[in-house]
């Protein structure tokens, strides 16, 4: 379902629609994958904040000329937050988009990986 | 199927009333044609479902649609018969055998088939993707282009 977030900075409010995610995890952290449409590398903003991650994206339009006949995109830009695993090492967090999907890499610290501990 | 209205001899004289007609025609030819005309009814009920956006000009027919994360390779797009159908497989997210904690992304085959405003020139269609939207651009064939008709004397 998508949610539509108003953002206000008190200039200006800013439609946002959030995006569809799919969150993967395997031993050595998550996998974040954020399907953005029409959204590249000059439009994309990642940040973080305490324990929050925040995507947001802006669609780079290309206008086509004629008559609109049918209608299901939606032209808003999409923003949204990720609460963050506290194990997850803010440092090493990777991201990159292709063809409108950002895929973000979050490695969790060293310390709370899964070890073997040999037996003696 | 069509709605039929009540046809009372006096309620006819009442000008406000064209205003219902006007909806009952609209809700008519809701009826007459198959739901949602240019769309596939599969469209509606299959899991992954893209987003469509449909333009036309004078020159071209062009299909927008929304399509992340896809590679050209697993795309495929045909025209038959005055319809364009759209097809591709996603294959699943996770590679390297990953626990997938949640999964709000589609995964698995989509098909949209649209059927064309107007006749298309067949070997001059054109397709990009880029950003993940693809776009299919179909030129009109030239009897379907609009053309003056000049009046004589």
């Amino acid at each position: 379902m998508n949610t539509t977030v108003r953002e206000t900075d008190g200039r200006q409010t800013e439609p946002f629609v959030a995006p569809t995610a799919s969150v993967l995890e395997d031993g050595d952290g998550y996998l974040l994958q954020v399907e953005m449409p029409g959204v590249n590398k000059e439009g994309l903003e990642i940040s973080t904040e305490g324990n929050e991650l925040t995507i947001t994206g802006r669609r780079s339009l290309s206008t086509i000329d004629g008559t609109l006949l049918h209608h299901e995109s939606r032209r808003d830009n999409f923003r949204r937050t990720f609460e963050i695993d506290p194990s997850i090492d803010v440092n090493k967090i990777n991201a990159k988009i292709e063809q409108g999907l950002l895929t973000v890499t979050l490695p969790k610290a060293e310390h709370v990986k899964p070890r073997k501990i040999a037996v003696s | 199927m069509n709605l039929i209205r009540y046809q009372a001899p006096e309620l006819s004289s009442w000008p406000t009333l064209n205003r219902w007609s006007n909806l009952r025609d609209e809700l008519n030819s809701l009826f007459d044609v198959p739901f949602l005309s240019n769309l596939n009814r599969q469209d509606l009920f299959s899991g992954w479902s893209p987003a469509l956006d449909l333009y036309q000009n004078s020159d071209n027919v062009v299909a927008v649609l929304e399509l992340p994360g896809m590679r050209k390779e697993d795309l495929e797009i045909s025209l038959h018969d005055g319809t364009l159908t759209i097809s591709g497989e996603r294959k699943s997210s996770s590679s390297n055998g990953e626990k997938a904690e949640r999964t709000e992304r589609y995964v698995g085959t989509f098909r949209r088939t649209i059927t064309l405003p107007a006749r298309v020139d067949a070997n001059k269609v054109s397709a990009t993707y880029r950003d993940g939207i693809l776009t299919v651009t179909l030129p009109k064939a030239e009897e379907a282009k609009p053309k003056r008709i000049d009046v004589a004397g």
